[in-house]
């Protein structure tokens, strides 16, 4: 176990190393840099080369990606490009908003996908089941955008009951605050976990040693619980931890809709001001904490259902 | 928190209706300033990029933060003529070489008086040449540093390496702000501004207090917030109570507040440009009757009904409408696709297809840039749009295709030819180089008589609209928004004076 756990450790690393390269190469190979991006209608052609050279992009590329990783390896993620300000704080500000929200979307979407779910296998193909699949797959069929308008548009300019926007907004733990953009999230995730929960639980009812558990004549709900449930959770909870790998790596439309000053919105204004340590910084950072929620997903997975590899 | 927002609002509603009532019952229309309170506005963030380094100010977010903590020698008024602030008078000699500069009785938020020192060491670091990025290089760029002196703590001596008749203009130019002597740490700013720093997180928000002292008298809230957000979150947010004003709001978002009453849009008409740029330096407009010809082609009417949503003043081909110095005198240029068409048979151009570069680098460029190539398509030119990456369109847009989108905000005219129209310019847009031009326009910066000057910078700007590669088509309407409950803003072109002037607004 523990060797297995080294071994993905020691994967997840060459895994960050690779992506880094890809993602500083495919960074150099936009057009522009941070002084071009940077340059004011009022910036001589020398004040652009000087500005070139004080941000050190006049030296070669293989130079700045070993100073990068040089530093990286002091846990020091350099400097943006375009405030001077380090990429830690930058990634430390805005991973703050995120990490709530989809934190605060994984804690809801777990029980209520499993609960609606279960319920669905259950009475398979029955009235119930068809209500939650008819209203979790209608959910996931409006685009996340089109949601958050509408919840805008309703519940903050209408109605009043949450603020529109996270504009100028200090405390982010408010559940005023945190309403909407998590309703928007939980419509487009609930769907797609409680399909997985049903399909996985309905399977698991037809298979052989279940039906042999009741005849057996061990109580329904002991069957459910005990045989059922932690076979039927394995392709949910790796459902669920690509879940959460999705909405740390930013919600784009739903970050722009509310203001939410998060990873995403980073993110993208660091590609669009060729800011390239602050796009290494989120990328690296976003990937480390992928890596980690799927070997956790893994690791939960065993304990339910132990499987014979992890043990080499 | 937003609960306390939304019954601000609502109890604010009903205020409103009481005290209209009441003093409609008193007989009185108007309601007395009201001091306290905070107003929160909302700017389009840069992200990171946003600043509070006065001397790099670029962003419109930025220049609104530095302008409530600082000040400047002088400020532009909304005809873009100099407006005495830090300097209080100024006196020129020697050709307009000498500037004597007399300064306002201020303190800084630190209790320090302003001093010439401050004057003398702000210019220093904002001419620094290790800080490639600060924004009031050029303005200053005919300051002979080494020479500028102190006279006496009130009074400074500004020479220059060349005459500049225009000095106080270029005082007011963006990111020439007085710092205090020995200022080095921007995240600490200490002005003489209206507003004493609070708090600052780059991309998000900003806090300032009043500050009692300021020299022309304390403002009327108490705390100013200045916070980023996007064009549609800026509406939603000034909708549902969470900020008094909201800068750059979009037409559709002005025609569904006028409906329902929810906010005031503050219009400042025509105060920025919207232009083509004909390289001037290529064929076919190396011509001067392609150049026309496209001119002759323009529909600007219709541009403005479509692009700006009729939001907009037509454009004549000539930088700064309304503006010092623009010549009023000067006929409509309208559409005439015969003599175009005569023109460009009679220059053999008809044939070649051109190429109009354009971006979506600035709201309305891809749009107006497709209506124009169909509009040469109907004269029988054919055009093709070609669209680049935004990041880097300003400086592509000086090399890439015959003809290029173009904006600009608002500045002095002289200030605009000086970085577009002249042989050395950083954004020459039009490729437009003549030496005769730049020696003429050197003659008019060194002319110290208003008139004279006046005259001679109006001459540039008929050659400019016969010759050169500007075709202006539209100046759109300037768009700000506001709660019913916030007074004392006034419209005001960008970059100017009342612009972003938040120390005069009061909230009822």
């Amino acid at each position: 176990m523990t060797k297995y756990v080294l071994r993905r450790l020691a994967l997840a690393v060459g895994q960050l190393v690779a992506l880094s390269i890809v993602v500083f190469s495919l960074t150099a190979m936009l057009p522009g840099d941070a002084a071009e991006v940077r340059q004011s209608e009022h910036m001589t052609p020398e004040q652009v080369a000087a500005l070139r050279n004080q941000l050190g992009l006049d030296r070669p590329l293989w130079t700045r990606f070993l100073e990068w990783a040089g530093a990286v390896l002091h846990g020091d993620l350099g400097q943006s490009l375009s405030s001077g300000l380090p990429v830690n704080q930058i990634i430390g500000e805005s991973i703050g908003c995120t990490a709530v929200l989809a934190g605060v979307t994984v804690l809801l979407v777990a029980p209520l996908s499993t609960v609606l779910g279960i319920a669905s296998a259950v009475g398979e193909n029955g009235r119930l089941d068809r209500v939650i699949t008819a209203v979790t797959l209608g959910l996931a069929a409006i685009p996340d955008f089109v949601l958050a308008l509408v919840f805008v548009a309703v519940f903050a300019l209408q109605l009043g009951w949450s603020p529109a926007t996270w504009v100028g907004v200090t405390d982010l733990c408010t559940p005023e605050l945190l309403a909407l953009p998590v309703a928007v999230l939980l419509c487009r995730s609930l769907s797609l976990l409680t399909r997985q929960v049903r399909a996985g639980t309905v399977t698991v009812l037809h298979a052989g040693y279940v039906v042999q558990a009741r005849r057996l004549g061990l109580p329904r709900r002991t069957v459910l619980l005990r045989h059922v449930l932690p076979n039927a959770a394995v392709p949910a909870v790796q459902d669920l931890a690509r879940l959460g790998d999705n909405l740390l790596g930013g919600v784009l439309l739903v970050e722009a809709i509310f203001a939410i000053p998060g990873v995403a919105t980073a993110l993208i204004t660091a590609v669009q001001q060729r800011d390239v340590p602050t796009v290494q910084g989120l990328t690296m950072v976003l990937a480390a904490f992928a890596l980690l929620i799927h070997l956790l997903a893994d690791l939960i997975c065993d304990r339910l259902v132990p499987r014979t590899e992890l043990l080499r | 928190m937003s609960e306390r927002m939304s019954m601000d609002r609502r109890g604010f509603l009903g205020l409103t209706a009481v005290s209209a009532l009441a003093l409609a019952g008193c007989g009185g229309g108007h309601e007395q300033p009201r001091n306290g309170g905070r107003l929160r506005a909302l700017f389009a963030g840069g992200g990171a990029k946003e600043t509070l380094d006065p001397h790099a100010a670029n962003l419109f977010i930025d220049q609104a933060r530095h302008k409530a903590i600082f000040d400047k020698l002088t400020e532009l008024g909304s005809d873009l003529a100099p407006v005495p602030r830090l300097a209080e008078s100024w006196e020129v000699g020697e050709g307009a070489t000498v500037w004597r500069i007399r300064l306002r009785d201020a303190v800084f938020h630190n209790g320090k008086k302003l001093s010439s020192e401050d004057v003398l060491y702000s210019f220093a670091r904002i001419l620094d040449p290790n800080s490639a990025e600060f924004t009031g290089k050029s303005n200053l760029s005919t300051l002979d540093l080494p020479n500028c002196r102190a006279i006496d703590p009130r009074t400074v001596e500004l020479r220059l390496n060349r005459p500049n008749a225009d000095l106080p203009t270029n005082l007011a130019a963006l990111g020439v702000v007085i710092v205090p002597d020995g200022f080095k740490d921007p995240a600490q700013p200490v002005g003489t501004g209206p507003f004493k720093f609070g708090s600052f997180t780059a991309g998000r928000t900003f806090t300032a207090t009043r500050f009692d002292q300021h020299w022309e008298g304390a403002p009327r809230i108490d705390e100013l917030h200045i916070l980023s957000a996007d064009a549609d979150a800026r509406g939603n947010a000034l909708r549902s109570g969470q900020a008094e004003y909201a800068h750059e709001v979009n037409p559709t978002f002005a025609r569904t507040v006028a409906a329902d009453k929810s906010a005031q849009i503050i219009v400042t008409p025509g105060c920025t440009t919207q232009a083509f740029a004909l390289k001037t330096d290529r064929p076919p407009f190396d011509n001067p009757d392609v150049v026309l010809a496209f001119k002759l082609i323009a529909d600007r009417q219709r541009l403005v009904d479509v692009v700006l949503a009729g939001k907009g003043q037509v454009g004549n081909d000539l930088y700064g409408k309304g503006y010092r110095y623009y010549p009023q005198d000067l006929p409509q240029r309208s559409r005439d696709p015969e003599q175009a068409r005569s023109l460009l048979r009679k220059a053999g151009a008809l044939n070649t297809p051109l190429t109009l570069y354009t971006s979506s680098a600035s709201a309305g460029f891809v749009e107006a840039a497709t209506l124009f190539a169909q509009q040469c398509g109907e004269a029988g030119v054919k055009v093709d749009v070609q669209t680049g990456p935004s990041e880097t369109f300003w400086k592509d847009q000086l090399v890439k295709g015959e003809i290029g989108s173009h904006r600009s905000g608002a500045m002095p005219i002289p200030e605009f030819l000086n970085i577009r129209m002249l042989t050395n310019s950083p954004y020459n847009i039009s490729a437009w180089r003549h030496a005769d031009f730049d020696a003429d326009f050197a003659a008019a910066q060194s002319t110290v008589d208003e008139a004279e000057r006046a005259a001679l910078y109006q001459k540039l700007q008929r050659r400019v609209y016969d010759k050169a590669g500007l075709l202006v088509w539209g100046h759109p309407d300037w768009l700000n928004a506001a709660t019913p409950k916030l007074h004392g803003i006034e419209s005001a072109p960008p970059n100017t004076l009342n612009w972003a002037r938040f120390d005069k607004a009061w909230l009822s």
